[in-house]
């Protein structure tokens, strides 16, 4: 019992490390990548090839004041951020990442817990994620924040519906909701759900992107109109934790398309966590591709998009995929 | 529905696969404070005053500079030297108000202000924006030739006393 809680706090320990440090760089990522899309160069000053700019960034960020406007209402202004960082990295907990290694003689799974209801505790932890912006928008008395809050709180809730109605086709075909299971049954390419679920997926896709509050769905935090959203007032390292919060977030859902639709850690000759990061990483290239590409969408369109074509589309999906399981 | 298919399939994609070519394109930024980009020849930056081949000031204070100036961005207070010629004794030139418009160096009779290619004079106060004569004068000797080419030789007042014509003559000529 004790080995246990013991191997489970140091993976825990190095998956979490690892988790920020992944966040820190996909914002170098972010902006180098963009900044080639533009035929820029991007970050470029800090370290070779501009790669310590993510720890700039956090010692500037470190050593802003951190401001609290007078008329906030100040516990729930301080603890938002909290709020929407930590939903956003405890999914990572029943994703797996590996398969089973011998390591100093014993047997590890590489996964902090196999958690037989892994995908309904990503969904409701997940959407917890969404008070920590209503809260940061409510408390910052601000009318942008508020705006911003109030389309986050509209936008997440709607796009969860579709987020959730979408991942249901591969939940039927599986027959399992254990993310641990859901990737051993996607043991050869043929076997990935994104081929026997192509709709599930582009539904995923398009509800997770909305969910994570990213362009083209960024309207939470709509630059031109709301000046940042519901982080507005928000300086320092808490608007830090806001903007790492909003990379884990990216990187959870990447994880969790993974290993839904792309067959998790499965992949021939590499290691199985090379396998992993390198879908991963695709996915946070397709992220930050969309955000070079695409303008961001007027709210009642989004709001349209969402309840006219998403959730309908998806229940479709789960018609005749049911019908087909059953069959 | 179809024109949402429409946007789905085809648009978005054309658009994703035309930002996706700017990948391999060449960046176009120049890194600058390490790499400068080169200066096109007529750039007007900060100014600077001329001096005649022997080091006294070319600026006779007469005042067009400061009258043509859109910004008023002039101020000049004239003396006279022991020789009895006009020079500037105070010469200042706000660098914040000025809009490096070149009347000044069109209007200038005496070829003594230019505007040089300097841009990078970047300070922390607005009141070190008021550049002197100390300022705007070039150095003597001089630290590297003058950007400009052909300049004037000095001119003197000549006066012919049998026939009491006045004259500008050069000063070779003497």
């Amino acid at each position: 019992m004790l080995e246990f809680a013991v191997i489970t706090a140091i993976k825990s320990l190095v998956v979490i490390t690892v988790l920020l440090m992944a966040c820190a760089w996909s914002t170098y990522l972010e902006r180098k990548l963009v900044a080639f899309f533009q035929t820029r160069i991007g970050p470029a000053v800090a370290g070779p090839y501009g790669l310590l700019q993510p720890i700039a960034d956090m010692f500037k960020l470190l050593f802003k004041e951190d401001i609290v406007p007078g008329q906030a209402h100040k516990t729930i202004y301080l603890l938002a951020p909290l709020l929407a960082f930590i939903p956003a990295v405890i999914p990572i907990a029943v994703v797996p990442f590996g398969d089973t290694i011998t390591l100093f003689g014993r047997e590890i799974d590489l996964v902090i817990s196999d958690f037989n209801l892994g995908i309904l505790l990503v969904f409701a932890i997940t959407s917890l994620g969404v008070y920590g912006l209503m809260m940061a928008g409510w408390a910052s008395n601000s009318k942008y924040s508020l705006l911003g809050g109030l389309r986050s709180a509209a936008q997440m809730i709607s796009y969860e519906i579709g987020l959730g109605l979408s991942v249901i086709g591969v939940l039927l075909l599986g027959g399992t909701v254990s993310l641990v299971e859901i990737v051993e049954q996607q043991d050869s390419i043929l076997n990935w759900f994104v081929i026997r679920q192509p709709v599930g997926f582009l539904l995923y896709i398009v509800c997770a992107i909305a969910e994570t509050n990213r362009i083209p769905f960024d309207l939470p935090e709509a630059e031109a109109e709301l000046v940042a959203g519901y982080h507005t007032e928000y300086s320092s390292m808490r608007f830090g934790l806001f903007f790492v919060g909003e990379y884990a977030n990216m990187l959870t859902v990447s994880a969790i398309a993974t290993t839904l639709f792309f067959g998790g850690w499965q992949g021939p000759f590499l290691p199985p966590i090379v396998w992993f990061c390198i879908k991963v990483f695709a996915f946070m290239f397709f992220y930050i591709w969309l955000r070079a590409s695409l303008p961001r969408l007027r709210y009642d369109q989004l709001m349209k998009f969402g309840w006219y074509v998403i959730i309908p589309l998806a229940l479709a999906n789960i018609l005749v995929t049911a019908a087909i399981a059953l069959l | 529905m179809f024109r949402l298919l429409k946007q789905v399939f085809i648009s978005i994609p054309i658009g994703m696969f035309t930002v996706f070519k700017q990948l391999f394109r060449k960046p176009t930024t120049v890194k600058y404070p390490f790499v400068k980009s080169k200066m096109m020849p007529r750039y007007r930056g900060l100014h600077f005053l001329e001096r005649y081949e022997d080091g006294t000031e070319r600026c006779v204070c007469c005042g067009l500079c400061a009258a043509s100036c859109p910004a008023d961005a002039i101020y000049m207070e004239p003396a006279e030297n022991e020789r009895g010629e006009r020079y500037a004794r105070v010469y200042e030139i706000n660098e914040l108000r000025c809009i490096f418009c070149g009347f000044c160096q069109e209007a200038c009779p005496e070829e003594a202000i230019f505007l040089g290619k300097e841009y990078e004079f970047a300070d922390d106060e607005r009141d070190k924006f008021t550049y002197s004569k100390d300022d705007l004068l070039v150095k003597w000797p001089r630290e590297k030739p003058s950007p400009i080419k052909f300049l004037r030789p000095r001119r003197r007042v000549h006066w012919e006393e049998e026939t009491g014509r006045v004259d500008l003559v050069e000063d070779s000529q003497e």
